[in-house]
């Protein structure tokens, strides 16, 4: 580990407690670092934990969820010790973090003016007159070509792309060292994902900021992100460079993943597809837990599940094959 | 803005019209007259016409109708056939204003308690007082008025003491702060009794539309921007969660407005709902009409205030 480590989280459990004694282990023991300025990737399909790992990130797991174990080092200091009021303080500051759904993450009954200088006022203590030149100025920076106008518009005013260009401009507003995008673009039409993509790493170059960029669309990891991660069933399976991980890869959920994609070199009649879908946190297989659905399964792989190996340096695979 | 006002406020026109013809036409539908079962049967059957002529209660409906709306544009809503020389305006003045002090009393109490209550609740979830909340809110809506009413009297006014149970003052001849104590202290069982069954309700709907606003994707980008607990929720939260209610606010206003004919009949209450049973009983055309044209009045005026409101605190309802 590296002294310039920016965000080092270390066997992150996060649990929701279920009716009837159930426990869903929706994040169940991950290990990852960013470093400033890179983007990582967090990969993989709907239910693998991705989401839940970036909310316990910010601490914003809610009931019935709760950060079991592990510690969230963040320049140093963990913040799953640190109180609801302390992380206040975190959030919007130090950790910016953008959502999925730009229709609904804007409250609708404030100006987009109000809900930017708010933030702004909030961490950086300046007054309204300078926190308002402040938000037209980011707003502009986000491609908002009549900045002034649209500070006095609200959210429902906007479409889906310059929402989420209004989400970006809130979460860089205080200039975070991190910025998590929880699926940024994933309800967004396709010319629109690009331009927001270009946008968030453009900020991203500008503030040196790192970002943590959750995403099932391999197409963007390998545009741009530096290192990836796959998860499945609350774990990583696979962890490595962004070329190893299309050149190379070696988890059989990963190589499922990449032959459902569809290329312009090979030439196949369908396209490959996972079959099975993915388990319910609080019922996954014994063993390990891409089994039922593994092309290669052994029968070992029904009864433990397999550590988080390295198979050759920066290259980290959860699977029998490589032990 | 003030376009969509003015807009509002014409549509209101029509609807009172039509409000008009409903009232009249109820009214000629309901068999009998201001003389039924009050009038010596042996009497000459010449005279009981001669009366019906002079009431105009012979002439063509279209005229009886005309008549009744003109005069009732004028402010002019005929004379009672029942108080001999009262006019129905000074009739329903004489009521109303107690009318609008009881409204007032218990929209206050219902605002009061039921919102608090509610937004508590909706933080600490299935916790013991969020139970006796949602304990007392199916007591309170359960509970038919009449029967709070009487326990009511029986509990604080009887056995305690506490409080007058019944009139509006309880004694001529005492006025400024004094007067207003007493009729402070007058209104308040009736307005509990009254305001027993909204604030019941209100509190359950600030209950789920608080839970429910918490649970949506802007408060937790509120969360994740590192706002404090308090502005998430009397900025973020209670804004949002407050443009439902306001629709109800609305129609309770007009609800309220109307008189409360049970509440006030226990309370011995000099209020529009004791005067409309009364009118009702004496066949007391005018009155009746007039009063039921003021009901209709105030729904729709309430209506008008919860769609003013709700423009207010959503923009996206400004249609303009």
């Amino acid at each position: 580990m590296t002294q310039n480590t920016l965000l080092d989280v270390k066997g992150l459990k996060t649990y929701f407690y279920l009716e009837g004694k159930k426990v869903a282990k929706a994040v169940d023991g991950v290990d990852f670092t960013v470093n400033p300025g890179e983007t990582v990737a967090l990969v993989g399909e709907s239910g693998s934990g991705k989401s839940i790992t970036s909310l316990s990130i910010m601490k914003l797991v809610g009931k019935p969820g709760k950060i079991e174990e592990g510690q969230i080092l963040f320049n140093g200091k963990d913040l799953v010790s640190l109180s609801d009021k302390q992380m206040t303080t975190v959030r919007g500051r130090e950790i910016g973090m953008i959502f999925q759904e730009p229709m609904t993450a804007l409250n609708p009954v404030f100006t987009i003016g109000n809900q930017i200088k708010e933030t702004l006022i909030r961490h950086k203590k300046i007054s309204k007159q300078e926190a308002e030149r402040k938000a037209i100025e980011l707003l502009k920076l986000v491609g908002f070509p009549r900045a002034e106008e649209t500070m006095k518009e609200y959210p429902h005013q906007l479409s889906g792309g310059m929402r989420q260009r209004a989400m970006i401009a809130i979460a860089i507003s205080c200039d975070p060292k991190l910025l998590i995008a929880d699926e940024p673009t994933t309800a967004l039409d396709v010319t629109i994902q690009a331009q927001i993509l270009d946008l968030m790493d453009e900020m991203k170059k500008k503030f040196n900021m790192a970002v943590l960029l959750i995403t099932h669309d391999l197409g963007v990891v390998a545009e741009y992100a530096e290192k990836v991660m796959v998860m499945y069933g609350g774990q990583i399976v696979e962890q490595t460079t962004v070329e190893n991980l299309f050149l190379n890869p070696k988890h059989p959920y990963t190589s499922g993943l990449l032959e459902s994609l569809p290329s312009l070199d090979k030439d196949v009649e369908r396209l490959g597809a996972i079959k099975g879908m993915v388990p319910a946190a609080h019922e996954f297989p014994s063993g390990c837990r891409f089994s039922d659905r593994c092309p290669h399964v052994m029968d070992k792989c029904r009864v433990a599940n397999p550590e988080l190996v390295t198979v050759e340096p920066g290259h980290n695979v959860r699977c029998y094959l490589y032990e | 803005m003030i376009q969509y006002l003015i807009r509002r406020i014409l549509v209101f026109i029509p609807m009172l019209f039509a409000l008009t013809v409903i009232v009249f036409a109820l009214m000629q539908a309901a068999p009998g007259d201001p003389f039924s079962q009050k009038m010596d049967p042996n009497i000459d059957r010449a005279v009981y016409e001669k009366q019906r002529e002079a009431l105009g209660l012979n002439d063509p409906i279209h005229e009886q109708y005309l008549r009744w709306v003109g005069n009732a544009i004028k402010g002019d809503f005929g004379d009672s056939l029942i108080y001999k020389g009262r006019t129905v305006a000074d009739l329903i003045a004489e009521r109303f204003s107690n009318t609008i002090n009881l409204g007032i009393m218990t929209l206050l109490i219902t605002i009061i308690v039921s919102i608090p209550i509610g937004i508590y609740s909706a933080r600490h979830p299935y916790t013991p007082l969020d139970y006796g909340a949602t304990t007392f809110g199916f007591l309170g809506l359960a509970t038919p008025n009449f029967f709070f009413g009487l326990l009511a009297i029986y509990v604080l006014s009887i056995q305690l003491g506490w409080l007058p149970s019944h009139g509006t003052v309880s004694k001529p001849g005492i006025e400024g702060f004094e007067l207003f104590i007493d009729k402070i202290r007058h209104l308040i069982l009736p307005s509990l009794t009254l305001g027993l069954a909204g604030t019941a309700s209100y509190m359950r709907y600030m209950r789920s539309e608080v839970l429910d606003v918490l649970g949506s994707d802007y408060i937790r980008t509120a969360r994740a921007k590192g706002m404090t607990e308090n502005t998430v929720l009397y900025k973020h939260t209670l804004r949002n969660a407050l443009i439902p209610i306001i629709t109800l606010l609305g129609f309770e206003v007009g609800i309220l407005l109307g008189g409360a004919v049970i509440t006030e009949g226990v309370f011995q209450f000099p209020g529009l709902g004791t005067l409309f049973i009364t009118s009702i009983g004496n066949r007391d055309y005018p009155v009746i009409m007039a009063i039921n044209l003021m009901l209709g009045f105030f729904v729709l005026l309430g209506n008008l205030l919860a769609d003013i409101f709700y423009s207010i605190v959503d923009p996206r309802i400004r249609y303009d």
